[in-house]
């Protein structure tokens, strides 16, 4: 199903003085999406945030909304609400009170915003807080007196700064249901801001990654991890197993890349054919951890084959992490479950074969 | 609790600390104290032992119109003064929160110096400065040259409490419709509202209190503590020592309440954020 564009950047810039947060940004943000904006610190994802809700302008180009620009437009007169890192609730007000803010400043009368604030309470749960101070809620009824604050006026978009970053793990996940399910049901855009890819790949529809003011990938979360576009990204997610060296051999459908640790092959899709490398050229291969296979003799029929030593193993819940380091002190890093692993002499130092299918690797844009 | 929190300390020092206090606070309180005692005792000369209790001070002093009149005066450039500098303050105060701009650390510096003027000095310039354009020796100029001394006491402290707003509160009040009038009036102002009813305290505290600028240009308006120099002049009346323990408590209620108001509320909500922890 095709959506409409709610959100566009076009040719967005934002310099700080000498420093550019963010550099020539194109791209789209549909209607009913759940989209998610992630990077490390200083990657600009916060700036593109707060551009977004016009509490920054950008220095070149034009962010449209519903088609119309909104570059110039006081952020009081947008309706981008946010909910923020620190959740700024009005310490002041009580939950009630905070509830019905946007609607009293939007001049609503007292008994419709009374209405339409206990309509939210009690979509988040927490009408029996109404009366409360916000000292005294717990952090999860903190986050949802500020989802209710913003959603309250119906906006057709929610932007959302890290707002689960000071949670505790469980309630973490608790939260990340919530707004799931929340978009869901709404159908209002979501925009969520983070640095964590685990958040960002259980909810979003669709993840753009950005690094240093520039984004590196747009896709939706199987793409990116499957088929990472950029060696930056297949690094930041940190899933992948990242192989650089020469181009030896280009052929109909595959081809062959001189790494240190030795030749490799891999199946080139048709999609790569556009911009085919050159023999001699340098290129980048991925292979996804849960994709390597490892055994005790060297396999025969394996084409990739790398020879490693175990250095460390890491136990998450079904599945095991295996840290292993060839010859060249590459590291390289196999996921398997505890079968798998049970058939496997494991101990620090012992050597294996890591080997896995031409299929399963995958070329990146060299950048 | 009590008993881990003891358990380091060397009880010599934990002695001496507190004599140390008990002997500072006496030296400050004792001349206070005195003039307290004294304005109840029947005898014309302070001396001890003391006579018997009387109020015939108080009643002397609230039957003199003088006094009435400097207490009027007192008053009346007091709330002035207080509201004055109130609003100055906050302006002030929020132009240093909101604003970045060239020469601020100057324009900081400039705000936040007149209580560091000798008083003489300041009072004497007021007074060369307020006759020159025909302002001195009236209410007027008490008001002005106080409003001088009590701005940057009010701008300090409501600097604090806004220091203390989290820089997300303001944006998202823009980011939920607010202009920026309505975000002053519906965020900012509750806010900063402990800190600038303690501002108001202080300053009419502080005016209430103020000789010396007062002394210089008040004229025939003269405040209770300028009239109260007048009366040491002509003779010496234990009459005075009511005078002073009225100002006393008077200046000590404003600043209690400043103190109230500016600790007592974010006392409660650490008490309220600890107990859900």
């Amino acid at each position: 199903m095709e959506r409409d564009t709610l959100v566009s950047f076009e040719g967005v810039v934002k310099r700080f003085g000498n420093f550019t947060a963010v550099q020539r940004m194109d791209f789209e943000i549909k209607k009913g999406e759940f989209l998610a904006i992630m990077g490390s610190s200083g990657c600009g994802k916060t700036t593109t945030l707060r551009m977004l809700a016009g509490l920054e302008a950008p220095t070149e180009g034009t962010i449209r909304l519903s088609g119309k620009p909104i570059n110039h437009l006081p952020t009081w007169q947008r309706d981008t609400p946010m909910v923020w890192q620190s959740l700024a609730l009005f310490p002041f007000l009580n939950v009630r009170e905070n509830v019905e803010f946007a609607l009293k400043m939007r001049g609503v009368g007292k008994a419709e915003r009374r209405r339409r604030a206990e309509q939210w309470l009690d979509r988040m749960q927490i009408s029996e807080f109404a009366e409360r101070n916000i000292a005294q809620l717990s952090g999860g009824q903190r986050q949802r007196v500020a989802l209710a604050r913003s959603l309250v006026v119906e906006p057709e978009i929610l932007l959302l700064d890290e707002p689960l970053s000071a949670l505790d793990a469980a309630l973490k996940v608790r939260m990340q249901a919530v707004l799931k399910t929340l978009q869901r049901e709404t159908g209002i855009t979501f925009v969520y801001v983070t640095h964590s890819q685990s958040e960002a790949f259980s909810m979003a529809d669709r993840v753009v990654i950005m690094s240093r003011g520039v984004i590196e990938q747009i896709g939706t979360p199987q793409e990116i991890y499957r088929t990472p576009r950029t060696k930056f990204v297949a690094d930041f997610l940190g899933s992948s197993n990242i192989f650089s060296g020469k181009v030896a051999s280009v052929s109909e459908g595959a081809m062959e890349i001189d790494a240190p640790s030795g030749r490799m092959r891999l199946a080139l899709p048709d999609t790569a054919r556009r911009s085919r490398p050159v023999p001699g050229s340098t290129a980048t291969v991925t292979v996804l951890d849960t994709r390597m296979g490892l055994s005790v003799a060297r396999p025969a029929d394996a084409v990739n084959v790398v020879p490693a030593k175990v250095i460390g193993e890491e136990f998450v819940g079904a599945t095991a992490t295996l840290y292993l380091e060839t010859d060249h002190g590459q590291e390289i890093r196999v996921q398997m479950g505890h079968e798998a692993l049970e058939n496997l002499p494991v101990g620090i130092g012992q050597r294996l074969y890591a080997h896995w299918s031409p299929a399963d690797g995958h070329l990146v844009a060299e950048v | 609790m009590s008993g881990s929190e003891h358990i380091n300390r060397n009880r010599a020092v934990d002695w001496g600390l507190k004599l140390y206090v008990l002997l500072a606070y006496a030296f400050v309180f004792a001349p206070i104290a005195a003039s307290f005692v004294f304005s109840f005792n029947s005898d014309r000369f302070p001396s001890i032992p003391l006579g018997d209790f009387t109020l015939d001070w108080y009643h002397a002093v609230a039957s003199d119109p003088l006094v009435w009149e400097g207490l009027r005066n007192t008053l009346t450039v007091g709330v002035i003064v207080g509201v004055i500098s109130t609003a100055l303050g906050f302006g002030a105060a929020y132009t240093d929160y909101r604003y970045k701009f060239f020469g601020k650390q100057v324009y900081l510096a400039l705000a936040l110096l007149p209580p560091t003027i000798p008083v003489i000095i300041l009072g004497l310039a007021m007074l060369a400065y307020l006759s020159r354009i025909d302002l001195s020796g009236n209410a007027l100029s008490v008001i002005i040259s106080h409003v001088v001394v009590c701005a940057p006491f009010a701008m300090a402290v409501i600097r604090l409490r806004l220091n203390q707003m989290d820089p997300a509160l303001e944006p998202a009040a823009w980011n939920l419709g607010a202009s920026e009038w309505q975000t002053m009036r519906h965020v900012i102002l509750p806010f900063c509202k402990p800190a600038v009813f303690g501002a108001l305290f202080i300053t009419m505290a502080v005016s209430f209190d103020e000789f010396a600028v007062a002394w210089f240009v008040s004229g025939l308006n003269e405040t209770l503590p300028v009239k109260v120099l007048g009366f040491l002049q002509g003779q010496v009346s234990p009459r005075i020592n009511a005078i002073g323990t009225f100002v006393f408590v008077t200046s000590m209620t404003l600043v209690i309440l400043a103190q109230l108001l500016l600790t007592g509320r974010g006392a409660k909500a650490r008490l309220a954020a600890a107990g859900q922890e």
